[in-house]
């Protein structure tokens, strides 16, 4: 790769050690990549919290921070592992929550603003078109490439805290033009009316078009997504199938059109979606008695209207004295809601109300056992996705869906 | 006669030798392992119940996201990771989280060698010849 003469500075270790370091391990995936050189980055987004981290991840940070480490452009922290204020509450490990300050307080040394969020685009730092940044979280990946136009891959804990010492990034992958036009073509016949809707349809093209280098073009005959649809699309494409980018003709920035989406990349599929084949989603999970433990509405942390729109469908009434209802949001929404006047009527339904988190990362196995929770039910076809490998039952329904299974305990 | 070596598109790391685990399914962190003992944990999943450490998992791709970034480094720490990893196709959380714990990674490889080699047969890995190779053959 081409060095210019800041970066043989920060490899001679100018800079520090952390930065070194930092720039050799990017030049090892970027030499893989096959990158020639690398790109500025304007803004780091990073998970990193002690359940994907461990033992071995918190002294990987602490020995960065020990040695001056310092981000160099303005960087934040993705959804956490634990709500300090409920996690006695949810029976999370004392431990668990020991590790997690650690963690906080050295990030924070750092220079990252642990903002604890996956919607960062929604509430803190909105990229522009064409803009170079350097994201982990595969929801804030696909939301970045697709809805906003701006670049980035993938970006692990260590690759953007590695990011942010350096302030850039291997060119590879969704920085360059090449990878971003569209190579599979899918028509979508079905009317889409709920964030659970476009999940479904991010199930049914991950899985179909499964591949970090593929990117699906949607046609919509029907519906007009709003960001949170087109957040859980993302968020769905990513977790069903390692995607980072899509394109909505007509309603995301770089497909005007099916021909300037594709730019003449060959055609890897092609394929329709119609209402039967989303309600076949949801019929993935449909138990053999309606009953339900947990509703939960997460992955992705909700946006204010997300929450103003259950609190209309809730309204008065309250869960079932049997159901438990989860929300995440992140610290600025929230504060939204109390001030807009949705948080209260939310929390005087019973529901809990997270903070900062989401929930399939804050050990959700240990809650199974500490409450016998077995069945969950999520609007989020992400969660639905994940969370069979910590020994839930999940079903997946629309929105009203699940507000309705929380006040009768049952599903409709 | 079966063949012996197989050859791979790019990888990084050092070479070298142990034992194969070989999955059908793509991989993902996440989804297949208990990350705390480094077992195969996904219900239903061909190596269920398998450990992990010191071996050589060969699969062909990966599926989910970030997390792998830091769980190879987790399990390393913890003695239960992976000696290398052989994949068919390769999203940049594997190649990062590999980097990061500084065990080798090869991609691309040819698919004819999910017909070849079983788990638990030795294999060498060179990411630099960018070749896989049979280094003992199983006998039972």
């Amino acid at each position: 790769m081409f060095l210019n003469d800041e970066e043989k500075r920060i490899r001679d270790g100018a800079f520090g050690e952390a930065p070194r370091l930092a720039l050799e391990e990017q030049l090892a995936v970027g030499d893989f990549f096959g990158a020639t050189r690398f790109v500025l980055v304007s803004n780091v987004h990073l998970m990193g919290d002690y359940e994907v981290m461990g033992a071995t991840g918190t002294a990987y940070l602490r020995k960065i921070v020990d040695s001056g480490g310092r981000v160099r452009v303005p960087s934040t922290r993705n959804a956490a592992c634990i709500e300090y204020d409920f996690a006695e509450r949810l029976r999370q490990s004392p431990e668990l929550v020991t590790h997690e300050r650690e963690v906080r307080s050295l990030l924070g040394r750092l220079g990252v603003a642990t903002v604890d969020t996956c919607i960062n685009y929604q509430s803190v730092y909105t990229p522009r078109v064409n803009e170079h940044v350097a994201w982990g979280d595969t929801g804030t990946v696909a939301y970045a490439n697709s809805v906003l136009g701006a670049r980035t891959n993938y970006e692990s804990g260590p690759a953007a805290i590695g990011a942010a010492l350096t302030g850039r990034t291997p060119e590879y992958g969704f920085h360059l033009g090449e990878h971003r036009r569209a190579n599979v073509r899918c028509v979508v016949e079905a009317k889409l009316d709920d964030v659970a809707d476009y999940g479904a349809l991010g199930a049914i093209a991950g899985e179909r078009a499964r591949g970090y280098w593929n990117v699906p073009a949607f046609e919509l005959r029907a519906g007009n997504p709003g960001p949170d649809d087109l957040k859980h699309l993302g968020a769905s494409l990513a977790s069903f199938g390692s995607l980072a980018m899509y394109h909505v003709l007509g309603a995301t920035p770089e497909a005007p059109d099916w021909e300037r989406a594709n730019g003449g990349r060959e055609l890897l599929d092609e394929f329709v979606v119609t209402r039967e084949d989303i309600e076949a989603v949801y019929a993935r999970g449909t138990p053999p008695d309606p009953y339900i433990d947990l509703v939960v509405f997460t992955a992705p942390q909700l946006s204010l209207v997300e929450m103003q729109r259950l609190a209309e469908l809730f309204g008065t009434r309250h869960i079932h004295e049997g159901s438990t209802v989860l929300i995440t949001t992140n610290g600025m929404m929230r504060d939204a809601a109390q001030r807009s006047g949705v948080l209260d009527p939310l929390i005087a339904t019973g529901a809990i109300v997270l903070q900062g988190v989401c929930w399939y990362i804050m050990d959700p196995a240990r809650m199974r056992k500490q409450f016998g929770w077995t069945r969950v039910c999520t609007n989020s076809a992400k969660l639905f996705n994940i969370i069979k490998a910590h020994g839930y039952e999940p079903v997946l329904r629309r929105t009203a869906e699940c507000v309705e299974t929380a006040i009768a305990g049952r599903l409709p | 006669m079966s063949r012996t070596i197989f050859r791979c598109e790019r990888g990084l790391g050092p070479a070298i030798e142990a034992v194969a685990l070989v999955s059908p399914y793509t991989f993902s962190p996440r989804y297949d392992l208990d990350r705390e003992n480094g077992i195969i944990s996904r219900a239903g999943h061909p190596c269920y119940g398998e450990s992990i450490a010191d071996k050589i998992l060969i699969c062909p791709g990966v599926q989910g996201g970030i997390a792998g970034g830091w769980a190879f480094l987790m399990m390393r720490g913890r003695g239960v990771g992976f000696a290398g990893l052989v994949f068919g196709e390769v999203n940049p959380v594997m190649v990062q989280g590999a980097v990061a714990a500084g065990i080798p990674l090869m991609a691309g490889v040819e698919p004819e060698i999910f017909d070849v080699v079983q788990s638990g047969q030795r294999i060498r890995i060179d990411p630099h010849k960018l070749t896989v190779e049979i280094a003992e053959t199983l006998t039972s």
